[in-house]
């Protein structure tokens, strides 16, 4: 090589401001979850190399669990567990929320609202109300033809219900950016709906179906509320993690199922590579907004569609409701109000709810900003490919992390003297910190998948035009996100409304969410009182719900103007 | 004008929620405990032992045994507790065995059952009362399935339980240890696990929680659910139509103890509420609950108990179990939780 040629290698560009900008946006989300998920993780899964005395010992724990015969067991189970619920949701949640973004059908705001309904109650809700229905004293159990809801059966329905909702909010925002140019090209060159399907519309939403399916999948193996209530004795992994870290202290062999929780994170992060890859975004800077014209033939089968998954939701969160105000199913079935006066179960009372709704509204306000500026630094930031891509790994691992992993790792760390975040320990900070981390990929997943769909164009005009990033960002990226910004904020509120595992190890006395009262109160075998906590939380999720839809009128009127011609 | 009314609207419950003013002028000292007592007998435990103890005020964290134990022992670098006031005795010897536990003999503690009080001296833990595993049977799903009513653990091998009993899994749960120690202790180990393979055919579900079994036999979801007494009687009140079986042929059970955790700040405050919780005043209290107290001079108020119900619990070594724990569970995943999935 001559001297030139070394030269010429050396030449780099000159990092403009906008480049220092959205570095600095990277790694600025590099540092949040480093500090507030790989560290605390990290301290807890290096538990898995070492004996109870804290001595390293290599793989000896690794070894150890696989010679317990119950793994490959649970092992199996989750897998096809999860893999069969996937492939049931998917199809579901596509015809839904193709349904909601590409049809003409009527009632798509209130159907947009009902898909949400399964995450705005705690998943105690729908398991309670299968076994109202078909346990063993049911009152439809005769269906079941002496099948049992308890195991695989339970699980999958329940699951199903649960992860309905995250697949909906990704593949609606993966749907909803078309270029109507497309179609009427293709309606021009006469190419038939199937063509049409397989040629424009699902190469536009592939990456969204990647995540989404990946997003079910580890939901799935990662949730232990609802095999723990309606799973009967069927193990899945993360029984075993309760078994081990809840049922034995063993912190130790806990980390290790930990550790083999995380490879369907691993997995889905290189399928999230291998579909952003083949992606291209799809509103060009000229794109034209589709909007759907009616179409009876492809309306009413969708709307049937939507009806039935809604019906069927409606109808679960019907059971549970009349379950709230029974005085002791199945043997008293008169109706009461006085499982709603909680201070009779919990001397916390109503209290509890006051500290979810303060969590959840944090959780809200602080998590969704902060998903979606990273999410934006990571897409936009094309000068340090690695360490966005690192980044990009880490915000795809607290959806493979079981949330009782995540609580206890918490402890360690930032209950550990010297931590200097020791303060937030105790405090309401630390539930807030630690359902932001938890919840964070559903987030980043969406928000990205509507980045994806902004052309680069918008960039480089405002590039050239010496319009700094953050000005194109605040003037153009996020008036158009603005949706999917509400969405996220929606989808933090509700699960911090609900969420259980993580923070039942985090909690102190005046802190107590109304979703650990609520799982108590069943535990007591109050599970009337449960079911009103389940009702009131649920309401409460709607209520905020209905704010946003409101809002989201107020927005598409003032900020999506521009989408329709 | 829009934009302002929204993002006011969107604020103002986030603004609500700030801790304004959060002026405690109290001088009380603020004792935090920890406890796995049930939720209905929080508030009369504080207020009897805060009149008791002028000056101090009680703060619980209350959680499911596990829960508890797991947050205790996380906590070890740094704990947050100050005291343990209704914690499973294997718990607080795996905390003894952490050096967890400030070791401490609170005035009275003399008066207790030798088993109720660590062997240490001077004491790490004292034991408030037991707890013994208790059958929930269900009696209206008895009547229609025409079941007999049983009354020893041999009872249940009758094959016209198959399918209908529900107990916790030991590996995931305190009681389905106590339990199953209870069996080993009275039917010696061989005989144990012969009776639990045979019971195994019977049983429907291993369940991940110790109240769960009761639970879903209140329910009517199985007829018979093995849990422990205090469960059983709280839904019992509750209306559900169970009948409480104590097994005439030895109950394994366990014992609620307190201890003043390592690492307090609040040392002295912890020692008085240690002596409050051996005192007699308190035994009463867990006598309102518990039919076996820790001070033999104190007569439990709780009804339904079979009168020589004391001689019925079996030989439990509570040392003897913690140290062969690993061993019993293991035996036991081997032998039934690797095949347990759901059958009819």
């Amino acid at each position: 090589m001559t001297a030139a040629a070394r030269a010429a290698q050396r030449v780099r560009p000159v990092r403009s401001t906008d480049d220092v900008v959205l570095i600095a946006v990277v790694a600025l989300g590099g540092l949040f979850l480093a500090v507030a998920l790989a560290a605390p993780l990290g301290a807890l899964l290096a538990k898995s190399f070492q004996d109870e005395a804290g001595r390293f010992v290599g793989l000896a724990n690794y070894i150890r669990y696989v010679e317990t015969p119950a793994l490959l067991g649970s092992l199996w189970n989750s897998l096809w567990v999860a893999a069969l619920t996937t492939a049931i949701v998917l199809p579901l949640a596509f015809g839904y929320a193709y349904a909601l973004t590409r049809s003409a059908m009527p009632g798509k705001a209130f159907f947009r609202a009902i898909a949400l309904l399964p995450i705005l109650a705690p998943s105690l809700l729908p398991a309670l109300a299968l076994i109202y229905l078909f346990g063993n004293q049911g009152m439809l159990k005769p269906l079941l033809m002496g099948g049992t809801i308890y195991g695989p059966a339970g699980i999958i329905v329940s699951e199903v219900f649960y992860c309905f909702p995250p697949a909906v909010l990704i593949l609606a925002t993966a749907l909803s950016g078309a270029d109507a140019r497309l179609y009427e090209a293709a309606e021009a060159l006469r190419a038939s709906r199937i063509r049409v399907m397989r040629t424009v519309t699902l190469p536009a939403a592939r990456y969204g179906m990647v995540s989404a399916g990946f997003v079910v999948f580890t939901l799935v193996i990662t949730d232990f509320g609802i095999p723990k209530v309606i799973g009967g004795s069927f193990n899945v992994l993360a029984t075993d993690v309760y078994k081990q870290v809840v049922g034995q202290q063993n912190f130790q062999m806990g980390a290790v199922v930990g550790m083999v929780l995380l490879a369907p994170a691993v997995l889905a992060y290189l399928a999230d590579g291998w579909a952003r890859r083949r992606q291209t975004s799809s509103v060009s800077a000229r794109a034209v907004p589709y909007v759907a014209k009616r179409r009876p033939k492809r309306d009413g089968p969708l709307l049937l569609h939507c009806a039935v998954i809604a019906a069927l939701m409606l109808g679960l969160i019907g059971v549970a409701a009349w379950g709230s105000l029974i005085t002791f199913w199945p043997w008293n079935l008169s109706l009461t109000l006085a499982n709603y006066e909680f201070g009779r179960f919990d001397s916390a009372g109503w209290g509890s709810w006051w500290n979810s709704v303060t969590l959840a509204a944090w959780t809200a306000a602080i998590g969704a900003p902060l998903v979606f500026v990273f999410a934006y630094g990571m897409e936009k930031a094309k000068t340090v490919p690695a360490l966005a891509g690192i980044v990009r790994f880490a915000a795809t691992v607290p959806l493979a992390v079981p949330g009782l992993v995540l609580g206890i790792a918490y402890i360690f760390y930032f209950n550990a003297p010297a931590n200097p975040a020791g303060f937030l320990y105790g405090t309401t900070g630390i539930l807030v910190l630690n359902s932001i981390v938890h919840f964070y990929t559903v987030g980043h997943l969406a928000s990205v998948t509507a980045l994806k769909q902004l052309d680069p164009e918008f960039e480089s005009v405002a590039a050239s035009l010496k319009v700094p990033v953050w000005r194109s960002f605040l003037a153009v990226t996020v008036p158009i996100s603005l949706p999917v910004i509400l969405d996220v904020a929606i989808y933090l509120f509700v699960n911090a409304m609900t969420t259980v595992s993580a923070v039942v190890f985090l909690y102190a006395p005046d802190t107590k969410p109304a979703s650990v009262a609520l799982v108590q109160m069943d535990e007591a075998g109050q599970a009337s009182a449960a079911a009103a906590m389940a009702i009131t939380i649920l309401a409460t999720s709607a209520a905020v719900k209905a704010l946003h839809v409101w809002t989201d009128g107020v927005i598409a009127r003032r900020t999506q103007a521009w989408r329709s011609r | 004008m829009l934009r302002r009314p929204l993002l006011a609207a969107l604020a103002a419950p986030l603004l609500a929620t700030l801790p304004i003013a959060v002026a405690d002028a109290q001088q009380r000292t603020r004792l935090t405990v920890y406890t796995a007592l049930e939720n209905e007998q929080l508030p009369e435990f504080k207020r009897a032992a805060e009149a008791a103890l002028p000056g101090i005020e009680i703060v619980w964290v209350r959680d499911s045994t596990g829960i508890v134990t797991t947050r205790l022992l996380a906590e070890k670098e740094n704990p947050r507790a100050d005291v343990i006031w209704g914690l499973s005795v294997f718990s607080l010897q795996r905390l003894e065995q952490e050096n967890m536990l400030l070791p401490y003999t609170p005035s009275g503690a003399e008066a207790l059952r030798p088993q109720f009080r660590s062997s240490a001296s001077p004491t790490t833990w004292i034991g408030m009362d037991a707890f013994v595993s208790a059958v929930c049977f269900n009696t209206a799903v008895a009547r229609q399935r025409n079941l007999p009513t049983p009354s020893t653990w041999a009872d249940l091998l009758d094959p016209a339980y198959r399918g209908l009993i529900a107990m916790p899994n030991p590996a995931s749960s305190g009681t389905g240890l106590l339990t199953i120690a209870g069996w080993l202790g009275t039917m010696g180990e061989e005989q144990a696990w012969a009776f639990m393979t045979k019971l195994h055919e019977n049983v429907a579900v291993y369940t991940h929680s110790g109240s769960a079994p009761c639970n879903n036999a209140a329910r009517g979801e199985y007829a018979i659910g093995l849990s422990f007494d205090m469960r059983a009687v709280t839904l019992k009140n509750q209306g559900a139509p169970i009948e409480i079986i104590v097994p005439s042929d030895g109950v394994g059970f366990d014992l609620e103890g307190a201890a003043i955790v390592r690492g307090t700040r609040n040392e002295a405050a912890g020692r008085r509420l240690m002596d409050y919780a051996a005192s007699e005043a308190a035994m009463a209290l867990y006598g309102r609950y518990y039919a076996l107290l820790g001070h033999p001079g104190v007569t439990p108020s709780v009804q339904g108990y079979p009168a020589a119900f004391a001689e019925r619990l079996a030989k439990v070594d509570f040392g003897e179990v913690a140290t062969n724990r690993d061993r019993i569970l293991a035996e036991w995943s081997r032998r039934f939780d690797a095949k347990s999935a759901p059958r009819n």
